[in-house]
């Protein structure tokens, strides 16, 4: 592994901010006294941690008071949908999408099975959410509504501030995971409706480990992980100080990145999405217009997701793909799915997703090698001539209509 | 990340034989785009009977396109009878082993194989075998997981899904698979070949018991003996009196008593009961 790595897989984890390691080391050293002691040695910790908290706080447009530290993104989205349902027990509604990452999907699936009634609502072709199938599905009896802020596979973000809304109209609870949207968008939670908010740090520039819940003030809580009385009693078990150190230097680093965030990068993406898009049969999966600044999600018709990625692999490249090869299932991703994307195209998606690191020679480099390593497998692919033979591609190429699921 | 082998990369970094022969002999097409994988196998024969060129289109992940080269290598100049005998098996030994998630790439090498010669022989080309289908997703039956499962010694529906892809989408058919899992290795189970239970804690009646002395004698003595122009009779059973003549050269064999309580007694222990003594009788 001496070849330089050219990271376009932020998505799925980012590189730790220099920044972020040097504030967390003193806490693996010679700082590592228990926050909830009552000793000054203890104390300053705590000091510390209540910075961290005050930082995110600032990123998110909240008050310190409202954010709990957990150990990851999972980990803040089952609390609040977990919190949601105990504290209301007589609501056993619950309105998701079918696009949600699996920490909430999952989870909804198995109250499915629990007895609960979940709505899954459907994207449509674009990857987009139809307000008034969203306004319909949420009922009196609904406890809580979880929406995504932004997907992880095609950067789509959702009117998250909107849906709010609609979900407090009705008396429901309104939960977003926004592990993808924190510190690419601007988000100032004072403004929405938004009562929970569940965010995770390995995917702003912190280690993989540490997480947050937002819980707006007044909004009903129960713990999930019972124990100690840390954090408030929200969220038992000792609080791991580096790691909350380390993710409260990386809300700062984000907030002062974010327009650079919202111009290079979204430069830098948008010249990569050209480039790719001028291979013949490809195609971007997901609205261009309300989606992440760092994200694009291309399609490489007739060809397989995995072996494009070994092939980038091979020169260094990192990406990941939802084709069924890739995505642990044998199915493509359900995201792909959940969109109508057709299988001529879902196979061989290719996911880049960028960060500030990014520069604009690894992206010319992407563009010089990305063609040759599609016409190979196309070269190899029994669909390839035969689309290009009996001139499927045009037709391959329009979106199918879109059928409701 | 997967982790495959050098060999399997090689074959995807540089796979040989790719493209289609003009005018085959014999064409085997199987999956699909919607599946996730496919594969064109075209071949030609030559003069002598044998497969003189093959050549692949594979659309599909890295190990598909491995097996798929390493399919067109490995049926080069065997006639159309040695190839029939090819399995997935070979294909994935050959690259030095597959994960075992990607299993269903070297079985997808052996139906194009399957498929090209049933085209070859004017047999009806079926996509797959006969049988239900037992997996919508994927389009699997029930005939293709039995033979698949027969020839890998499969007993898990993972380990199913993992060679055929059956059961690997919406997860409904889990307990069909299941089922023909338990059908086919019960009868397999009934089958003596395979009867190689411990016996000391087992309660024998006589029938089972004379029944297993003479599949035994069958199946672990007398090849045994044979070998060495040999033979053994079963006489009688009484109790755990075993009573067998020894034919040919045993018969003759001043060793004879020794082959008979070492190696006979042994087997017969061993499969049947430890109780059991072994006596020859003249005949």
């Amino acid at each position: 592994m001496s070849q330089r790595v050219i990271y376009l897989d932020n998505n799925a984890t980012s590189q730790v901010a220099p920044e972020v390691v040097a504030a967390m080391l003193p806490f693996f050293g010679e700082k590592y006294g228990n926050p909830s002691s009552m000793h000054t040695f203890g104390g300053l910790v705590a000091q510390h941690v209540e910075q961290a908290r005050a930082k995110m706080a600032e990123l998110l447009g909240a008050d310190p008071g409202e954010l709990i530290f957990t150990s990851c993104g999972t980990e803040s989205d089952n609390t609040a949908i977990h919190a949601a349902l105990m504290s209301h027990p007589d609501k056993r509604h619950v309105v998701t999408t079918r696009v949600e990452h699996p920490a909430v999907l999952n989870f909804c699936q198995d109250l499915a099975r629990r007895g609960y009634e979940v709505t899954f609502l459907p994207v449509d072709r674009q990857g987009r959410l139809d307000m008034e199938k969203v306004e319909n599905a949420i009922r009196e009896d609904t406890a809580i509504v979880s929406v995504m802020w932004a997907n992880n596979e095609t950067g789509v973000v959702f009117p998250v501030e909107e849906i709010a809304r609609l979900a407090k109209a009705k008396g429901a609870v309104f939960h977003t995971d926004a592990v993808q949207a924190v510190g690419k968008l601007p988000i100032n939670l004072k403004d929405t409706a938004i009562d929970m908010l569940s965010l995770s740090g390995h995917k702003l520039h912190a280690p993989k480990g540490v997480g947050v819940l937002y819980v707006r003030k007044g909004t009903r809580f129960v713990p999930y992980i019972k124990g100690g009385h840390q954090e408030h009693g929200r969220r038992a078990g000792t609080e791991n100080v580096p790691y909350i150190v380390g993710i409260g230097k990386a809300a700062e680093l984000a907030a002062a990145n974010m327009q650079e965030e919202n111009s290079k990068v979204r430069r830098l993406r948008d010249k990569l999405e050209d480039g790719l898009l001028a291979m013949e049969a490809t195609m971007v999966n997901g609205d261009r217009e309300q989606r992440l600044p760092n994200t694009c999600s291309v399609s490489f018709e007739y060809v397989e997701g995995e072996s494009i990625l070994l092939g980038l692999s091979d020169l260094g490249v990192c990406a990941s793909s939802g084709s069924a090869c890739t995505s642990g299932s044998l199915e493509p991703s359900h995201v792909l799915r959940a969109m109508g994307v057709p299988f001529t195209a879902a196979h061989g998606s290719i996911r880049f997703s960028l960060s500030v690191y990014n520069t604009e020679d690894e992206i010319d480099f992407v563009l010089e090698h990305m063609p040759p390593i599609i016409e190979r497998l196309r070269a190899i692919s029994p669909f390839w001539a035969k689309a290009k033979k009996e001139g499927l591609l045009a037709a391959a190429c329009q979106p199918p209509g879109y059928v409701e699921p | 990340m997967w982790e495959y082998t050098d060999k399997v990369k090689k074959y995807f970094t540089e796979p040989v034989n790719v493209g289609e022969i003009d005018n085959p002999d014999g064409v085997g097409e199987v999956g699909s785009l919607a599946c996730g994988d496919a594969l064109k196998l075209t071949f030609k024969m030559g003069e002598d009977g044998r497969i003189a060129d093959a050549k692949f289109q594979t659309f599909g992940c890295a190990s598909a396109i491995a097996s798929s080269s390493v399919l067109t290598e490995l049926i080069k100049g065997k006639t159309l009878e040695e190839a029939a005998k090819l399995t997935n098996k070979d294909i994935a030994d050959f690259l030095g082993g597959l994960p075992k998630e990607k299993m269903h790439c070297s079985v997808m090498g052996e139906e194009a194989l399957r498929a090209a010669i049933a085209d070859f022989r004017g047999e009806k080309v079926q996509e797959h075998d006969e049988g239900e289908v037992v997996c919508q997703c994927f389009g699997v039956t029930d005939k293709e997981i039995e033979r698949v499962a027969k020839a890998n010694d499969l007993h898990t529906v993972e380990e199913i899904t993992n060679y055929t892809k059956a059961g690997g989408g919406c997860e409904s058919c889990h307990e069909d698979i299941q089922q023909i899992l338990d059908r086919i290795w019960a009868e397999e189970g009934a089958k003596p070949k395979i009867e190689v239970k411990p016996p000391t804690q087992r309660k024998l009646t006589n029938i089972q018991k004379m029944k297993l002395i003479e599949e035994t004698l069958e199946r672990e003595v007398r090849p045994a003996l044979k070998a060495d122009g040999g033979d053994i009779e079963l006489i009688d059973i009484d109790g755990d009196k075993v009573l067998v003549s020894l034919r040919g050269t045993c018969s003759s064999c001043a060793a004879s008593q020794a082959t008979l309580s070492q190696f006979v007694q042994t087997k017969l222990r061993e499969f049947v009961t430890e109780d059991l003594v072994v006596e020859e009788v003249k005949p």
